[in-house]
């Protein structure tokens, strides 16, 4: 038998999905979990709003919940005009929630840790809320660039740098989530590829030896757990704030 | 759902049932919840802020010197200002979360 090594980054692989069909439409693996992640949230809220009781159920509680969450964020970021970005919060919100939350089950996979999705995600938020700003403001938008109260010859110093601080925004937004879960599942694996290497090179002595990394991987599955939460939490307050700028630019 | 004088006296008394179950004791282990989500939400974006600005500052230096074979020296002069603007961004998230 081969010794096992570690392959911490093959669970990141994309296959096809669906059988047959997803092979010649090159349906991935990753698009089967962001159906599964639309299909749980559609779910809920089917199961949820069901009820209608004015003391609310289970489902019903955990569907107000989550409603009322987003709902303060929108108000208290934004203002009360963020409102009207709540349904666009509440879905960026929702399907990262869902989509960290599915890729911590085995057999699933993490949608979030594809930089390509989080970049598309981030990029989507980024040209939308520029879009909002000039919409808002027309082109006084360019002044968000040139901030007030500053000596005229300090301008051509500051002015790029507030655009460099205002272009890295769909970066750090994309890269947070991406990191944050590739690192997580990644530390999974390599504590899992640990044991395998215990038992294999020491035989008895590494299966017992080898429930240390056990333990740390169930460490590890509760601080997965609230990063797939936290993570989900900024990716859509910073959405709120990046909205708040459009709208108000201060 | 019905509106009107049921919804208003439900809301009543669920406003006194819940100044009864709580008082201030709860509103402030609340607060005290809110800012420790603050503060680990700021601990979170502050690493990776910094880093993004000087990732675009240096993308953005190299391709102008791509443009104008001009390299290394835009990207040089690009390296500061994305350290500055890196910093802007710690300021403005610091600034923001109090």
């Amino acid at each position: 038998m081969a010794a096992p090594s570690i392959d911490a980054l093959g669970q990141f692989g994309l296959t096809t999905g669906l059988g047959q069909l997803g092979r010649a439409l090159h349906f991935t693996n990753s698009n089967e979990a962001m159906l599964a992640a639309a299909v749980v949230i559609v779910g809920i809220f089917a199961l949820g709003l069901q009820a209608r009781a004015l003391v609310p159920g289970r489902m019903q509680s955990l569907v107000e919940l989550l409603y009322e969450f987003v709902r303060n964020m929108c108000v208290d970021t934004i203002g009360e005009e963020g409102l009207r970005f709540f349904p666009l919060v509440f879905t960026i919100f929702a399907f990262i929630l869902i989509g960290n939350l599915i890729g911590l089950f085995p057999y699933f996979f993490a949608f979030t840790s594809h930089i390509a999705v989080t970049l598309a995600l981030a990029l989507f938020v980024f040209v939308f809320s520029t879009g909002v700003g000039f919409y808002t403001h027309g082109f006084r938008f360019f002044k968000f660039f040139v901030p007030s109260g500053v000596p005229g010859w300090l301008l051509p110093l500051l002015v790029p740098i507030e655009i460099i601080s205002y272009l890295s925004r769909p970066v750090s937004l994309s890269v947070r989530l991406f990191a944050n879960m590739t690192a997580g599942h990644v530390m999974w694996e390599v504590f899992a590829g640990f044991m395998l290497l215990l038992t294999a090179s020491l035989g008895v002595v590494g299966a017992f030896a080898s429930v240390v990394p056990l333990g740390l991987n169930v460490a590890l599955a509760a601080l997965e757990l609230l990063v797939a939460g936290l993570q989900a939490y900024v990716f859509a307050i910073l959405t709120c704030l990046y909205l708040h700028d459009a709208v108000h630019m201060h | 759902m019905s509106e009107g004088p049921d919804k208003k006296a439900f809301e009543q008394r669920l406003q006194a049932a819940e100044d009864a179950a709580q008082g201030p004791a709860r509103e402030s282990e609340a607060k005290q919840a809110s800012s420790a989500r603050r503060a680990i939400e700021l601990a979170m974006r502050l690493g990776v802020e910094m880093v993004a600005a000087m990732v675009i500052a240096v993308v953005i230096g190299w391709g102008l010197d791509k443009l104008f074979h001009t390299s290394p020296w835009l990207m040089i002069v690009m390296v500061p200002v994305g350290m500055a603007a890196g910093i802007r961004n710690l300021l403005r998230a610091a600034g923001k979360s109090e």
